[in-house]
């Protein structure tokens, strides 16, 4: 090899393959199951009948209009509906093979191993540290060795460490807004959930803090599994490996995200992801 | 992909941005078609004035490619197109390629048309290099075709036909190697109606990439260097 010309590596070309490999969820080891659900706020009904496989290790992305149940759907991994009274389910959620709405399932438990992470961020009015300890200190944790531990590797895991090292006991209420968003994803992080539920993460922000979001969303995946809700759809395009695409309360089509936004099956996809009439 | 084609979006001027695309494509090649016609024309009639127009009008081709290049830079930079609509710009992208392409053979048909003008004559006035034009225009017709009404059934038809061009191109060949042996004084116009000929197979080569970017553009399967059977079973797929 040539090292003058800068070349570190050629393509083989007998591994060269004419098409693109798919992404197959076939072949995908499966954090959520979600099979004939249905979800009713009073007498209408925003989720019909829907089933769904949600890799692990993998970024989903749920797109549609508003209404479209897939916010809906979201809350539902972490039971957020629960907190609704006129809600009522049917069909059955598994978590790693354990029904997440089973009596025996604590709440709180689950929440833990599936975090969430809203469009707005929602800081503690707390200091930096003390937002990231949060989770581990409402678990009895209170070592501060420990804590700080934590704190500097869920930071680190939301790539806002080297921003915020040097004050770490300021209010995070000082922080701009991409910075406090990244802090609630440290937060959330710090606890080590399975899963991590983002609903338009990054749809307060700006486009440089939006990238940063999306660059860190690349990076976690390879130890969360994670479901985005967005309404852009090219945030979709970018960050994701499997795409769902919600109409009215039914999931209309689910693949790998290039075959999405290439050469979609459905034409309500298609029409949707091109801006035409639906 | 449906028939309506590109319009529908919520965006009337994307609407219109894809509708002006579309129809320059189609635009640059009726320019292209004539231009292969009446290069065909000059060397058939001898008519050489007819065949400087055409070399002085490639310009206008090129120009067009540029042009209609330039704007599909524009949409993939401010609507980031998806789906149908991103296929439909890499498929004009591909498919202008190939129509600056023909507009090169038309022109190497002109200038050998020019240096066969002021030459003794056949008895049969270059009947197959007629007739070989008369298919690859039909050819590049029909590619066009399929690109304005999104049917990938007639841009399979094309494939179909490039093989009749290559037979004739091959045949054309063979009677040229057998006057050159008979005769080695015709050796030199021999070779500008191999030329020519080469030209025109050319052009039944290129029309053949546009009619597999419209099966792209309507089915989104990439048919190229696969067998007519495969691309056959892609053009056909109903979805």
């Amino acid at each position: 090899m040539n090292a003058d010309n800068g070349i570190t590596h050629s393509i083989n070309l007998d591994d060269l393959q004419r098409e693109r490999t798919r992404l197959d969820i076939n072949s995908e080891e499966i954090a959520l199951t979600v099979t004939d659900f249905n979800l009713f706020y009073g007498d209408s009904q925003a989720l019909k009948n829907i089933s769904i496989k949600i890799p692990k290790n993998r970024v989903t992305a749920f797109i549609g209009p508003s209404g479209c149940g897939k916010s809906t759907l979201l809350r539902c991994f972490n039971r957020m509906n629960d907190l609704i009274d006129i809600v009522r389910i049917e069909g059955t959620i598994e978590l790693h093979g354990e029904n997440i709405f089973a009596k025996a399932v604590n709440v709180a438990d689950l929440r833990r191993r599936v975090g969430m992470v809203f469009q707005k961020p929602n800081p503690f009015p707390k200091s930096i540290y003390e937002n990231v300890a949060y989770g581990l200190r409402i678990q009895g944790i209170n070592n501060r060795h420990i804590l700080d531990e934590a704190v500097e590797m869920a930071l680190k895991g939301a790539a806002l460490w080297e921003e915020v090292k040097d004050r770490l006991d300021e209010s995070a209420m000082g922080l701009s807004g991409g910075q406090q968003q990244r802090v609630v994803i440290a937060r959330c992080i710090a606890i080590e959930p399975e899963v991590l539920l983002l609903d338009e993460p990054a749809s307060a922000l700006d486009p440089i803090s939006t990238l940063k979001i999306e660059e860190l969303i690349y990076e976690l995946k390879s130890d969360y599994t994670i479901v985005i809700v967005t309404h852009n759809m090219q945030q979709a395009a970018r960050v994701s490996d499997y795409t769902a695409f919600m109409y009215l309360g039914d999931l209309v089509e689910f693949d790998d995200t290039n075959t999405i936004f290439t050469n979609p099956g459905m034409k309500q996809t298609e029409d949707y992801i091109t801006g035409r009439y639906g | 992909m449906d028939k309506s084609g590109i319009g529908h979006h919520i965006s009337q001027q994307y609407n219109a941005e894809l509708e002006e695309l579309r129809s320059r494509v189609l635009a640059m090649g009726g320019l292209v078609e004539k231009q292969i016609a009446d290069a065909v024309t000059s060397l058939v009639d001898a008519d050489a004035e007819l065949a400087d127009r055409v070399i002085t009008t490639d310009y206008q081709v090129n120009a067009l490619e540029v042009n209609i290049d330039e704007e599909c830079t524009q949409v993939l930079a401010r609507r980031q197109p998806a789906a149908s609509d991103l296929r439909l710009i890499i498929a004009v992208i591909k498919t202008i390629t190939d129509l600056e392409r023909i507009g090169d053979q038309a022109e190497k048909v002109a200038h050998m048309g020019i240096r066969l003008a002021d030459k003794v004559r056949p008895k049969n006035n270059y009947l197959e290099i007629q007739n070989m034009g008369n298919l690859v225009k039909a050819m590049l017709n029909k590619a066009l075709d399929a690109f304005a009404r999104m049917d990938a059934e007639a841009a399979l038809q094309v494939a179909h036909e490039d093989a009749n061009a290559d037979h004739q191109y091959e045949s054309i060949m063979r009677q040229r190697i057998t006057h050159m042996m008979e005769d080695p004084r015709s050796i030199a116009q021999s070779l500008d109606v191999m030329w020519a000929s080469r030209a025109l197979e050319r052009v039944g080569d290129h029309s053949r990439n546009i009619a597999e970017y419209v099966i792209y553009l309507v089915k989104g399967k990439d048919v190229r260097h696969i067998s007519l059977k495969k691309m056959e079973e892609a053009a056909l797929d109903k979805r």
